[in-house]
């Protein structure tokens, strides 16, 4: 009723208001390179979960005498490696070790490492210091030494993929404390986290009804980002033997295996790697792409 | 009426690297049931602290050195300041409204969350109930068509749109007493005086007291029923809203009337600054607070420490040694 009054006499050029969602896929979408990215990723989630209907053989078959080392033909699209097996099966059941390693330390990382500096940044003071220079300790050492170092030690107690996960997990705790800390530093100072106090809100739900959701955009973005780094990382891992437990397939003890025939069968260790660096690729630009339609400051310039 | 709340020589201190800020030095007030008081005074002077300390929401660096604030024969300040108890007044029995609608919502969550939170978490009202509840209210606070906006976000609100859902939050859980933090600061003068119309009303309704806390000696005129100056941490003068604007007794409450325009009065009369600028919380001298910007200045000001609260008649009194009543009966001051 008001709607119609008012663009009778003409003011109905007010800017119509977009909505956030709309602004936000016109942004993202905008570039070219991260739709390709996103294109990127989710052909890796297919594959990933459908392996068995994609992949042409048995992964984990051995070939016949014969079979080994062969060039890429129509049978085997990708050869096969020394043992006979198909490659392009066992990229495509790699695909499920990558996200499977990638997904699971992420969300352990930010279970544990998110709360963590929500609280040092909330509470401050001594728990600040301790929870904080802990993660500044894990942080002296780069990730794929530490990593390593964990992963060494834990093989004792867990097998295979898990070994891996857990390494990498700790691994990245520090950077979610990190920038959850300074997140929470910022906005707890906000007038709505002292409003909530004053309406009897607990200090938990303080800090994670209200103070948690208003850090959710750039976390989304590390998440993004980090999760092509641990690919990357175990990846690393596997080509240096720690990690999956072979017959099982990795990208990375794939480039290990191929790049013994580094000359006579490219394929074996150029498809794998190509694997990653696309999906690494893919992660980055899409958490930038993320970043970018997030992002309030570049709401009408963007 | 009977009294609801007493507060009895409160001190709040800042611990700050440059010394011990005084920023709320010992001041007591009450308010009885279904009252309305302002506590006015100029940036700086302690009044949001001292609002802030009743509700123990003062964080490091401050600290509340003592004092007691009676609510309900309890003792406020006794409670834990993160404990349930302290909790369970907050919000529910005591509210506040902040001065900046701009940012005292949460910009990430609807109105509906953030209006039903508390009354499910105080009333232990069922989500449908909340909601429902949360509509009423909404339109009780002048929101036209409550129940489709309910659902929008805080920046889809103008100003004064935000700070009627700050009303109509802190009505919710209908509390004994609403304190209203410079409630009408960052809004233009007509939605001011909208909002403290619609306080008003509300007040009324719900049967709650109100602390208007402002340092504009005009909103607290229409609406309080007794007024307490603060300066420097302290009340300076308290008394009926009568007797502030009537019968001026201290010297910053004479001063800060004068510098006020009024529309009844004759043309070409020239306003009348205060002189000076406010202490520094820091260090700050025995003797009254107001001496250097006094022009009512006695003797004994400089030589005795600061005054403590005279009675003079009824329920005003001030804190002054000056005799300031012959010079506020003539004309020229008034």
């Amino acid at each position: 009723m008001v709607e119609k009054h008012t663009s009778d006499i003409g003011f109905s050029e007010a800017p119509v208001r977009v909505s956030e969602w709309r602004r936000f896929r016109r942004v993202f979408f905008e570039r070219k390179l991260v739709t390709f990215g996103l294109g990127v990723l989710v052909l890796l989630v297919i594959a990933a979960f459908f392996a068995p209907l994609l992949a042409p053989y048995d992964p984990y078959e051995l070939g016949d005498a014969g079979e080994s080392l062969l060039q890429p033909s129509g049978e085997h699209l990708m050869g096969t490696d020394i043992l006979g097996r198909d490659t392009l099966s066992r990229l495509i059941y790699g695909a499920r070790t990558a996200l499977m390693v990638g997904f699971i330390s992420v969300t352990v990382a930010g279970i544990i490492g998110i709360p963590l500096g929500i609280i040092a940044g909330y509470f401050g003071g001594v728990l600040n210091m301790v929870i904080m220079r802990a993660m500044d300790a894990l942080m002296c050492f780069p990730m794929l030494l530490l990593a390593l170092f964990l992963a060494a030690v834990l093989k004792e107690y867990f097998s295979g993929i898990w070994v891996v996960i857990i390494a990498l997990s700790v691994a990245i705790i520090p950077g979610y404390a990190r920038v959850t800390h300074g997140l929470t530093l910022s906005i707890k100072e906000n007038d709505y986290i002292m409003a909530q106090r004053a309406m009897g809100s607990s200090n938990s739900r303080v800090m994670f009804r209200h103070i948690l959701p208003n850090a959710f955009p750039p976390l989304i973005v590390l998440v993004t980002m980090q999760l092509g780094a641990l690919i990357l990382a175990e990846a690393g891992l596997s080509f240096l033997g720690i990690g999956i437990d072979p017959p099982g397939a990795a990208w990375g003890a794939m480039v290990w295996d191929g790049y013994r025939y580094l000359a006579n069968n490219p394929v074996l260790w150029l498809a794998p790697g190509i694997a990653i660096a696309l999906v690494v690729f893919a992660f980055n630009i899409v958490g930038d792409g993320l970043r970018d339609a997030l992002d309030p400051r570049l709401r009408g310039l963007l | 009426m009977a009294e609801l709340l007493k507060v009895e020589n409160l001190k709040t201190q800042f611990n700050t690297e440059g010394g011990v800020v005084k920023a709320v030095d010992g001041i007591s007030y009450h308010i009885d049931e279904q009252e309305i008081i302002g506590l006015v005074g100029e940036s700086g002077c302690g009044k949001s602290v001292s609002q802030l300390s009743v509700m123990q929401l003062i964080s490091t660096p401050g600290e509340i050195v003592g004092g007691e604030v009676i609510f309900e024969g309890q003792d406020l300040l006794k409670y834990k300041a993160h404990g349930s108890e302290m909790r369970s007044i907050r919000g529910a029995k005591i509210a506040i409204i902040f001065q900046e609608p701009m940012t005292s919502l949460n910009p990430v969550l609807t109105i509906n969350q953030q209006l039903t939170e508390m009354l499910e978490l105080h009333l232990k009202m069922s989500k449908k109930a909340a909601r429902e509840r949360a509509i009423e209210l909404l339109s009780m606070v002048g929101i036209p068509s409550a129940k489709s906006r309910i659902d929008d976000y805080p920046h889809q609100f103008s100003g004064g749109m935000r700070q009627r859902v700050m009303i109509a939050m802190a009505l919710s859980c209908s509390p004994k007493i609403i304190i209203a933090d410079e409630p009408t600061t960052a809004v233009d003068v007509t939605t001011q005086a909208q909002l403290l119309e619609l306080m008003k009303d509300m007040v009324e309704r719900f049967k709650t007291s109100l602390v208007i806390v402002t340092h504009n000696l005009g909103v607290v005129a229409r609406y309080a029923q007794r007024i307490y100056i603060m300066y420097a941490g302290r009340i300076v003068e308290e008394g009926t809203t009568k007797d502030i604007f009537g019968k001026p007794r201290h010297p910053y409450t004479i001063g800060l009337l004068k510098c006020i325009p009024r529309l009844d009065e004759e043309e070409g009369r020239k306003l009348v600054p205060i002189e000076g600028l406010p202490p520094n919380l820091i260090n700050m001298p025995p003797t009254c607070a107001f001496l250097p910007r006094c022009s009512y200045k006695v003797g004994r000001c400089f030589q005795e420490s600061w005054p403590p609260l005279k009675h003079l008649h009824g329920q005003h009194y001030i804190s002054c040694y000056a005799n300031t009543e012959e010079r506020t009966s003539e004309p020229a001051a008034r």
